[in-house]
């Protein structure tokens, strides 16, 4: 069962990917939507069968990948409660984004080229999850990047997607060598890359010191700082972040799947998974911490001033992020791992919302041109409200009730506040989280209002100019019945906001439903007292963690803490945007600095222009230019092809047609001959 | 062995050209202007009987004239190279000749005048032998340079030959008086028996002279300069002759010669020929970019191929001379088939030959495009083609000599020289097609397949032309 959800995928990569154009668009659609959706269906019995039932863990050898010396390499599918988690998440979203996609793209040429790259992204997803090696793991980590590159790049004809492709292509390179450096350092270390073999030799090696750059590190240390690199670059922590929010450039089915609710989320779970070395080296974990904790506050506050409705969930997302890696830097992987389970569901449900609105506003992505969207798009507005919901955790402390956020991120917030006790970076980590947690439920109360009341914008006065339609606005306006056809007919025809086909409607339902539930029924089996029979040791904790006790014996005014800020931002948002609408303006002008600092992405982008990007060019033009062109061009291929050119041409201008000319190259040819002999015989 | 028998065994297909020319003389003399197509025919009988007489003759090795003239399988190799050469250019002529108004009985005559003089100057053992060849040789090619005595270029061309040929004539008297002087004979082998040890250097002079002259006659450079204007200038069934039978005669006896007369100063004649090789080599590489006209670009071909068969000659080895002898046969048949091709190129009557004239020839005649392009890539020495293998056997001798520098030259002038093969590809199979070619006789079509067939199947069995070589290079030991 376990091969036929990892290769499923990989089929239908292969059949869209190399028939699709002649079995056309709508088979590559059918035949990926359905391979996913079986795998979907398996991925849920492993799920009831390893994590909740009593399956045991296993990790069958498909085959030998190589040998060489010590060094051995199998193709295993490793599954065990993790796996069964993330297996669900990434098959459950790919199916539904599958689907999705089928009414989102309907318009596109290129179809089972699309279809084959979401079949190809998941396949790699799933070898990554169930890697039983680091090889194995390095492979789905590439192969995820690779697909992400091809889809943010799917529109090729666009230059801002080739860079946004580019730019997260190179962005996770510096992620990805420090992950290789990492598996090197743990393959030094333990003779091994197996995770059952490294696992077991960590104890063993807990404080060895290795000596590099003339300084001693410790070597787990290292090693887990290094394999962290790589998590920070997949799941854009701060540093790394630069590459997400534009890769907003490719597909919304894509972010929706890629950037939000699987590939992002990869480090998160490298760090559960390996959570037996990071257990060993304490002092990566509050590394882990202090970069969850930056990021989090960080990338929200970028996201209060984004207009652009995608990249305010990208910023939401890189922020989230940093909640999962602040519960894992406290020792509370299986909160992280929650955070990402629920996160899943909620973000994934707010891309493809984003989506919904993007396809009823005819590719309009910038929120300052929408407004008054809730009664035209009913359907989308109700669903993108519960995923705001689940998102800004509402729910009523110490009771079960509560949208999925509600639990998995008010758990990581009382986790920071608990392991604090032991370690300082954790209460910063805690502040920050709170804080983020008031910008959370601000910028996304922001993007509510701004997209759905007010007034309705998105019959400007050029739209009315260009397409001359504005008398047909409102006869379309309640038109969310529209199936495909009639979408295909007059879909560029006016602006008339309409609501999505069914086929991307369903998908927000189903993710509705996780995202309103997945917190309170899971709760207690990832986090709470299934725990162990959960897990079932797939987390490993150290003997001194206990975290997960330290967190309920934590001052109430904690559990309160984000519930508080979370109301604060809605509060926020609701005077700002909805009652005093004006006052977003007047702040901005009031602080213009902090406005243009927190717009302009806290000139991160710029700063690496500066440092990287600029000198990389200067001296790649410089090897180009210099080393290539005038070097190697000129002293080899052109300079040689030059010289042949002189060659012949003086050899053509020897030939010059008179009789003594050519007597006198004879005479001259013996001469030098005879010379050659004369002088050899003097000497 | 008596006089008559020694004729009839060892000097049979010379007596046959010999007898025969003088019928066909007659023949043109009684019947005029009319007898050009049955001269042509019988030329070509003759040529063809003299291969039979050298296929079914002697296999035995005889001296004769009193050592003047030596038949051993060496010569017989080459002869047979030299006559195949003679008899395709008789074959591929009388089209071309009768078009042009040409169609004189005189020129196949010529052709069979000048194929005694090279069959004797491949069996010459002594140097008046050797210089009776050459000139016989000569004259009848300085007559055919000028074939066309109305045409200005054709006429310049004879006389630029014709000068330059009594130039190097003398120089090779100079270099044949110089030996004498210091030998004290004419002979090859006593030549050998004189000059052993470190030589004076009135022999190096001679040595030196004899050598300009001969390499004058296989066009190495420096040597060369006549053949580009004279290849270009005669009519180009002439200049297939030119760049076939003679390459075979001046080669063979520049062989024989070094080998029999100088076997014991190897050292210095290896320094000349090491020198020729290169020059011609690089020469035929450089200055064939440049061209335009597909006659001028064979003539630097032909240079730059003659410095490959003079790398095998400067091994100064057995396997030097099979390279060498190797190379002879299949620089015979990519020369004949690639005049084969240059023939065929006539539009609405007229010849031409420009390279842009091929261009797009695959769009017009397909196979023709194929055959000619098989021919570049084997000029070239594209593997398994079998120009690459006349290269591979005498550059495999001149490392295993030790003369790395002059094998890596050679493999570089290799290099250089295909881009201008392979532009000929280019131009036949991307350019806009230029007008096409009128239909070619059968005799053109033939040997253009022929040759085209065994460059692409040497390969596949190349051992009756590996075996008559090393019996060849055997016999010169």
């Amino acid at each position: 069962m376990i091969q036929a959800i990892v290769f499923l995928p990989l089929i239908g990569f292969l059949i869209a990917g190399l028939f699709g154009r002649r079995i056309g668009a709508r088979a590559s659609e059918l035949v990926t939507t359905t391979l996913l959706f079986i795998a979907a269906g398996f991925s849920w019995i492993v799920f009831f069968d390893v994590a909740l039932g009593h399956g045991h863990a296993s990790a069958p050898v498909l085959a030998n990948w190589f040998t060489s010396g010590k060094l051995s390499v199998d193709w295993a599918l490793r599954v065990d409660s993790l796996t069964a988690v993330m297996l669900v998440v990434v098959n459950t979203v790919s199916a539904l984004v599958h689907f999705y996609s089928i009414g989102y793209m309907h318009e596109d040429p290129s179809r089972p080229r699309f279809f084959a790259y979401l079949s190809l992204f998941t396949f790699a997803m799933l070898s990554l999850v169930t890697a039983d090696n680091l090889v194995q793991m390095f492979f789905g980590w590439e192969g995820v990047g690779l697909a992400s590159y091809l889809l943010i790049g799917f529109w090729y004809q666009k230059p801002s997607a080739n860079a946004a492709a580019i730019k997260a292509f190179v962005v996770n390179r510096v992620g990805d060598f420090g992950f290789a450096l990492g598996i090197f350092l743990v393959f030094q270390l333990t003779q091994s890359l197996s995770f059952e073999q490294v696992f077991a030799a960590v104890p063993g090696i807990a404080g060895h010191k290795i000596h590099v750059f003339g300084a001693d590190f410790d070597a787990l240390t290292l090693a887990t700082f290094l394999l962290f690199i790589g998590a920070m670059g997949k799941s854009a922590q701060f540093l790394l972040h630069t590459w997400l929010p534009d890769a907003m450039e490719g597909p919304t089915p894509v972010s929706a799947l890629i950037h939000a609710a699987t590939m992002v989320t990869a480090g998160v779970f490298m760090v559960a998974r390996l959570s037996p070395i990071f257990e060993y080296a304490p002092d990566t974990l509050a590394f882990v911490t202090l970069i969850g904790a930056i990021t989090a506050f960080f990338a929200a506050t970028i996201g209060l001033v984004q207009n652009d409705i995608k990249r305010v969930i990208a910023y939401s997302t890189c922020s989230q992020l940093g909640y999962m890696f602040v519960a894992e830097g406290v020792g509370a992987y299986s909160l992280g791992v929650f955070h990402l389970f629920t996160h899943a569901f909620f973000k994934a449900l707010l891309f493809l919302g984003a989506g919904s609105v993007i396809h009823a506003m005819h590719h309009e992505q910038d929120m300052r041109n929408m407004g008054g969207l809730w009664n035209k798009i009913p359907f989308t507005f109700a669903m993108m409200t519960i995923g705001t919901l689940a998102l800004t955790g509402v729910g009523i402390p110490g009771t079960e009730l509560g949208f999925a956020g509600f639990f998995s991120k008010d758990a990581i917030i009382e986790a920071a506040f608990a392991a604090g006790e032991h370690r300082s970076v954790a209460y910063l980590a805690f502040i920050s989280t709170v804080v983020a947690a008031g910008l959370t439920s601000f910028y996304s109360w922001r993007l509510v209002f701004m997209t759905f009341f007010g007034k309705a914008k998105e019959s400007h006065a050029d739209a009315r100019a260009a397409h001359g339609h504005d008398d047909h606005t409102h006869a379309d306006a309640h038109a969310h019945g529209h199936d495909d056809h009639a979408h295909d007919d007059h879909g560029h025809g006016h602006h008339a906001p309409h609501e999505s086909p069914i086929v991307m409607l369903i998908p927000l339902a189903v993710l509705a439903v996780g995202a309103v539930a997945a917190g309170a029924v899971f709760m207690g089996d990832f986090a709470g007292h299934g725990y162990d029979e959960f897990w079932k040791g797939a987390l490993y904790t150290g003997h001194d963690n206990h975290i997960l006790h330290a967190m309920h014996e934590i001052p109430h005014w904690v559990s309160y803490a984000a519930t508080v800020m979370m109301i604060l931002g809605f509060l926020g948002a609701f005077f700002v945007y909805q009652l005093a609408p004006g006052t977003a303006q007047k702040i901005a002008h009031a602080f213009p600095r902090l406005y243009r600092f927190l717009l302009n992405k806290w000139y991160f982008d710029e700063l690496y222009d500066a440092i990287f990007v600029r000198p990389a060019f200067a001296l790649g033009r410089l090897l180009w230019k210099g080393g290539d062109g005038r070097i190697i061009d000129g002293l080899g291929p052109d300079g040689i092809a030059a010289r042949v050119v002189d060659g012949a041409r003086l050899a053509v201008k020897l030939q010059t047609g008179y009789v003594y000319h050519y007597a006198f190259a004879m005479l001259i040819g013996v001469a030098a001959v005879v010379t050659w002999f004369v002088a050899g015989g003097l000497r | 062995m008596s006089f008559s028998t020694a004729l009839a065994h060892h000097f049979l297909p010379e007596t046959i050209l010999a007898l025969g020319v003088l019928a066909l003389i007659l023949i043109g003399a009684w019947r005029g202007t009319r007898a050009f197509g049955l001269v042509n025919e019988l030329a070509a009988g003759l040529l063809g009987l003299a291969i039979l007489a050298l296929f079914f003759g002697q296999t035995s090795e005889a001296s004769l004239f009193e050592g003047a003239f030596v038949d051993d399988a060496f010569a017989r190799f080459v002869k047979v190279l030299t006559l195949v050469g003679s008899l395709v250019t008789v074959l591929m002529s009388r089209d071309y000749l009768q078009r042009a108004k040409l169609g004189n009985f005189e020129f196949p005559v010529l052709v069979v005048l000048s194929t005694i003089g090279m069959l004797l100057l491949v069996s010459a053992d002594n140097l008046i032998a050797l210089y009776l060849g050459i000139e016989l040789m000569s004259l009848a090619l300085y007559v055919a340079a000028a074939f066309d005595r109305d045409d200005a270029r054709a006429s310049e061309a004879g006389l630029k030959y014709f000068v330059l040929g009594a130039l190097s004539s003398g120089m090779l008297l100079y270099g044949a008086s110089l030996l004498y002087g210091f030998s004290g004979t004419i002979s090859f082998d006593g030549i050998a028996k004189a000059i052993t040890g470190a030589p004076p250097l009135g022999v190096i002079f001679g040595l030196v002279f004899v050598l300009a002259g001969l390499a004058f006659k296989m066009s190495a450079a420096p040597f060369h300069m006549w053949t580009p204007d004279v290849y270009e200038g005669a009519p180009t069934p002439v200049t297939a002759f030119f760049a076939s039978a003679p390459k075979m005669a001046a080669v063979a006896i520049t062989t024989r010669i070094v080998f029999t007369a100088f076997p014991g100063i190897v050292g210095q004649w290896q320094q000349i020929v090491i020198f020729l090789a290169i020059a011609s080599m690089l020469l035929g590489s450089f200055a064939a970019i440049g061209q335009t006209s597909i006659k001028r670009l064979m003539a630097y071909s032909s240079i730059g191929h003659m410095g490959f068969a003079l790398v095998g000659l400067a091994a100064g080895n057995e396997a030097g001379v099979r390279g060498v002898a190797i190379y002879l046969a299949i620089y015979l048949v990519m020369t004949l088939g690639a005049f084969a091709a240059i023939l065929q190129m006539r539009v609405e009557g007229r010849p031409v030959e420009k390279i842009s004239d091929l261009s797009g020839l695959s769009r017009n005649n397909g196979t023709a495009a194929f055959f000619l392009a098989m021919l570049m890539f084997s000029l070239a020495g594209v593997p398994p083609l079998a120009g690459f293998f006349a290269k591979y056997y005498v550059l495999l001798a001149a490392v295993d000599a030790g003369l790395y520098p002059l094998a890596i030259i050679g493999v570089l002038a290799s290099a250089i020289s295909a881009f201008y093969y392979l532009r000929v590809v280019k131009v036949i199979y991307f350019d806009e097609p230029a007008p096409a070619f009128d239909q070619s006789p059968l005799s053109l079509r033939a040997v253009l397949a022929v040759s085209t067939v065994f460059l692409l199947g040497f390969w596949l069995y190349p051992a009756p032309v590996v075996e008559a070589a090393t019996a060849a290079a055997k016999s010169l030991f």
